[in-house]
């Protein structure tokens, strides 16, 4: 787990169009770190579906990408970050098919199975933090 | 980002040549549900080889699409999701549905002209 920054790119999420912009960047980080580029693609989906859950739930904030590393092996830490609703139960949110805005309800559990790691912080008026950290495999 | 829509025939073809963002897949829809009824088109290919992710809101939205246009009596074949894109797909936990897919573009035509040989 031990894992250093090295360099941090910050996505500012207010429209759909950024949701674009914040998984071309995660691929292109991902691919100067060597990812497969079926990982890349991935890690790419994830950062899609957690960007859109900030445009759709919060309206605005921001994806952070970090490279990361694991002894030698690198990875991509995205940081999913909004101050908006948070989310009250954690658990159902985590559910397949779960949704409380009319969604297929697969972004969250979805995301969660495309990477290696997932962490998930909210509270209720406060808003809500995903960091989900995949390891090039 | 608009997707070119072309006629072949009673076929018509969109390209999506870049990713698209939520509201490009919904002006695409709104554009494909349209023309199919002035364009009295049978099929319908959607050509989504430079699709980078096809996340649960893309998929939903071909999905609903798809539907909309079998309603209006037409056909539709998705084209050319690539290997990446399915296999992230199927890990995201989406399906396609009853929606027709084909390897490539080629493909997708040779289907519909088999289809509508059978029928007419």
């Amino acid at each position: 787990m031990a894992a250093e920054v090295e360099n941090e790119i910050s996505v500012p999420i207010n429209s759909d169009q950024d949701v674009v912009v914040a998984r071309h960047k995660g691929r292109g980080l991902a691919t100067e770190l060597g990812f497969s580029a079926s990982d890349s693609t991935l890690l790419a989906t994830a950062i899609s579906e957690l960007a859109r859950n900030i445009v759709s739930y919060a309206g605005r904030g921001e994806i952070v990408l970090r490279a990361s590393h694991n002894s030698d092996r690198p990875g991509v830490t995205v940081v999913a970050r909004d101050t908006g609703p948070g989310i009250a139960s954690i658990e159902q949110a985590l559910r397949d098919g779960y949704s409380t805005s009319g969604s297929l309800g697969l972004g969250l559990p979805g995301a969660r199975r495309l990477v290696d790691e997932f962490e998930i912080v909210s509270k209720v008026g406060q808003g809500t933090t995903v960091t989900v950290r995949k390891w090039k495999g | 980002m608009e997707v070119p829509i072309l006629k072949q025939g009673d076929i018509l073809i969109a390209t999506v040549q870049a990713a698209l963002a939520d509201s490009d897949l919904l002006q695409l829809r709104r554009a494909l549900v349209e023309r199919v009824v002035k364009a009295r088109a049978r099929g319908i290919i959607i050509d989504l080889t430079a699709m980078d992710v096809m996340d649960s809101f893309a998929s939903r939205t071909m999905r609903e699409m798809a539907q909309m246009i079998r309603l209006r009596g037409a056909e539709t074949v998705i084209a050319g999701i690539q290997p990446d894109v399915a296999f992230a797909m199927v890990q995201l936990g989406l399906s396609m549905g009853g929606v027709t897919t084909a390897l490539d573009l080629e493909e997708g035509l040779a289907y519909l002209h088999r289809k509508f040989t059978k029928t007419s």
